[in-house]
């Protein structure tokens, strides 16, 4: 890219972060073991904006560096240049507590030392607006309840977390996330280890989701079918290289995916107006 | 759904408080020389009005001056123990985590005996002398935890096996150094080897050391709790934590200094009593659930309450000879340990 079209795109974002909740600017990072020497891993400078509603996906073969940048756009890593700016503020900049009120964060595994029910996990998500000694309040029991709601949990309350479904326990964490209250909802490969109906299930779910509550989502996903079905906008990385950001009929062409993910494939337009990935196996 | 509320949070530890006292006053009644509840009764009351002097016998003088002090000491040495390893456990997100396990109590032992040591050779006004032996615990404690830690870590992740492994070669190895200390250092005014390494309450303390202990104890406990509701995060893990708001070094910082001091101030007091950090915090958790609001006091009554007994046990249990409280939880924890160790394999 010139400076000249460089400078042109950083307008562009600019203007364009206007409107946008979630601006990602220009952000890179390096991986490396000693400073001294080559990075092992790079993502190199990557832009895109997303609005309250949308639903954007991250795709990439393993090792893109998609895990990379949801932990770039939650605060959790800092830039080596560019910024994540959420509603104006700088995410990396923002204090563990304030972050944690207006970015969930839904990881892929949940592991838990000692049992708790469900409930009880729901509730930690009114943990960062609590003072230090605070027990919770009718409002956080409220907020909890509604968010089990929402999800359609509600009958898992009592229930240990440890003796529930994957997907029983993949909906009760993301009460927990909504319970939060975000402006913003990362989740990373959400449907992994799911059965093909509670994929649907919860896909359906954060669509309605981010529809009703205008959260902005973000999740990383293996799942190409998928994406192309929910998201208003995908993200394609290969080694640390976004290669096309837009929605997902002008990502999914046949020569770009099979680049990317070195099998042959076909893509055809499915039934609802959305590009459909079949693998050619031979 | 019904979280926890100050009100039954208070019900429970007055719950608590009842049960240790109950416990107290059993304490004080047996033991060598036979006292009726009349007497003790008679003899608290007027001890507490400040008319010590009107002590009936030489049995009232034996129960206010010599158990009494004992059965205080072990509560506080029981609520250290069972604080710092219900800390421990969260921190380093293993259920099997304990002072004594993981080598810190021994730690602690030695930073004490060296500062026994080394203390007559440093010109220390006499006020600061008292201080000097837990502070050496507590350096002791807090470097064993750290290089447990360190050497607990496998690819830049704390590995549960690796790091018990570590704390039990760490125990042994502190332990040697301990023997050879004290085989060497003959003469000096200094406990026994048993004293420091399975834990003895029969040594009165100090007057001077009454304050630090007292002080330090609240002080350290009051710090891990206010921690207490970042704690139930860490246990699902120090990333999920973060997103939740935690701010995890912090929470580390002081949950690991706090905890290193609540094992200084016991060790430097009482010796290397074991397995009390890791038995009460389970019944505990069993009992009333993981939140730490409710585990850490529960944790700190029910270790009062599990010393005072143990110590009452090896006062009695080989009258007139006695036994260092440290056999008689080690005798009870051992066990469990096993029983938890066998489960968390299955």
């Amino acid at each position: 890219m010139s400076a000249q079209a460089a400078a042109r795109t950083s307008a562009d974002t600019v203007r364009a972060s206007g409107d946008a909740r979630l601006s990602v600017e220009q952000v890179s990072y390096a991986y490396s073991l000693n400073p001294a020497q080559a990075p092992l891993f790079t993502l190199e400078a990557t832009s895109f904006q997303a609005r309250p509603g949308e639903i954007l996906a991250i795709l990439g073969p393993n090792a893109s560096g998609k895990s990379t940048l949801l932990k770039l756009i939650s605060g959790a890593l800092q830039p080596l240049s560019g910024r994540v700016l959420l509603n104006g503020f700088v995410t990396h900049a923002l204090s563990p507590k304030t972050r944690a009120q207006r970015i969930a964060v839904v990881q892929q595994e949940s592991r838990l030392l000692f049992p708790s029910r469900a409930w009880e996990f729901v509730l930690q998500g009114r943990h960062p607006y609590g003072r230090p000694m605070r027990f919770e309040t009718e409002d956080d029991v409220i907020i909890a309840r509604n968010a089990l709601a929402q999800v359609g949990a509600e009958h898992l309350s009592d229930r240990w977390m440890d003796q529930i479904s994957g997907g029983e326990k993949q909906r009760v964490i993301l009460a927990r996330a909504l319970a939060q209250q975000p402006l913003l909802l990362l989740l990373d490969e959400p449907t992994l280890h799911l059965d093909i109906g509670a994929q649907v299930d919860l896909l359906d779910a954060l669509r309605r989701l981010a529809a009703e509550n205008r959260y902005t989502v973000v999740v990383v996903t293996h799942e190409l079918n998928l994406a192309a079905e929910y998201a208003d906008q995908v993200v394609l990385l290969q080694r640390g290289k976004s290669l096309r950001i837009g929605p997902p009929a002008n990502v999914y062409q046949r020569e770009l995916l099979e680049q990317v993910f070195q099998t042959p494939l076909s893509v055809e337009l499915g039934s609802t107006g959305r590009p459909r990935v079949n693998v050619l196996s031979g | 759904m019904r979280p926890l509320s100050l009100q039954r949070l208070l019900l429970r530890c007055a719950a608590l408080a009842a049960v240790l006292f109950v416990v107290v006053v059993i304490a004080l009644k047996l033991g060598a020389v036979p006292v009726s509840l009349y007497g003790l009764g008679r003899d608290l009351i007027r001890v507490m009005l400040g008319r010590s002097s009107e002590l009936s016998t030489d049995y009232g003088m034996i129960v206010i001056d010599i158990r009494l002090p004992r059965i205080l000491l072990g509560i506080v040495v029981g609520a250290s123990l069972s604080v710092a390893g219900t800390s421990f456990q969260a921190l380093l997100r293993n259920p099997l985590a304990d002072p004594y396990v993981l080598g810190v109590s021994s730690g602690a032992a030695l930073g004490a005996i060296l500062a026994i040591i080394a203390e007559p050779h440093l010109a220390i006004s006499p006020e600061l002398a008292a201080l000097f032996t837990p502070l050496g615990a507590f350096l002791g404690a807090a470097a064993t935890i750290a290089a447990v830690y360190f050497l607990g870590r496998r690819e830049g992740q704390i590995d549960s096996s690796t790091l018990l492994l570590a704390g039990i070669i760490s125990a042994s190895f502190l332990s040697a150094i301990i023997l050879f200390l004290m085989t060497t250092q003959i003469g000096r005014d200094m406990h026994g080897i048993a004293f420091w390494i399975m834990g003895d309450l029969s040594t009165p303390l100090q007057q001077k050391l009454r304050w630090v202990l007292g002080v330090g104890f609240v002080a350290a406990a009051g710090a891990i709790y206010t921690t207490a509701s970042d704690l139930n995060l860490l246990l699902a893990g120090e990333k999920e934590a973060m997103h939740l708001g935690v701010d995890v070094p912090r929470v580390h910082l002081v949950v690991y200094i706090a905890a290193s001091v609540l094992t200084g101030l016991a060790v430097s007091v009482s010796g290397a009593i074991g397995y009390v950090g890791l038995l009460v915090p389970h019944v505990m958790r069993f009992i009333f659930g993981s939140d730490h609001r409710m585990l850490l006091p529960a944790a700190a009554f029910g270790g009062a309450i599990a010393v005072v007994i143990a110590d009452t046990l090896a006062r009695t249990v080989v009258a007139p000879a006695e036994l260092p409280v440290g056999v008689m939880t080690a005798m009870a924890g051992a066990p469990l340990f096993i029983y938890l160790l066998r489960r968390r394999l299955a």
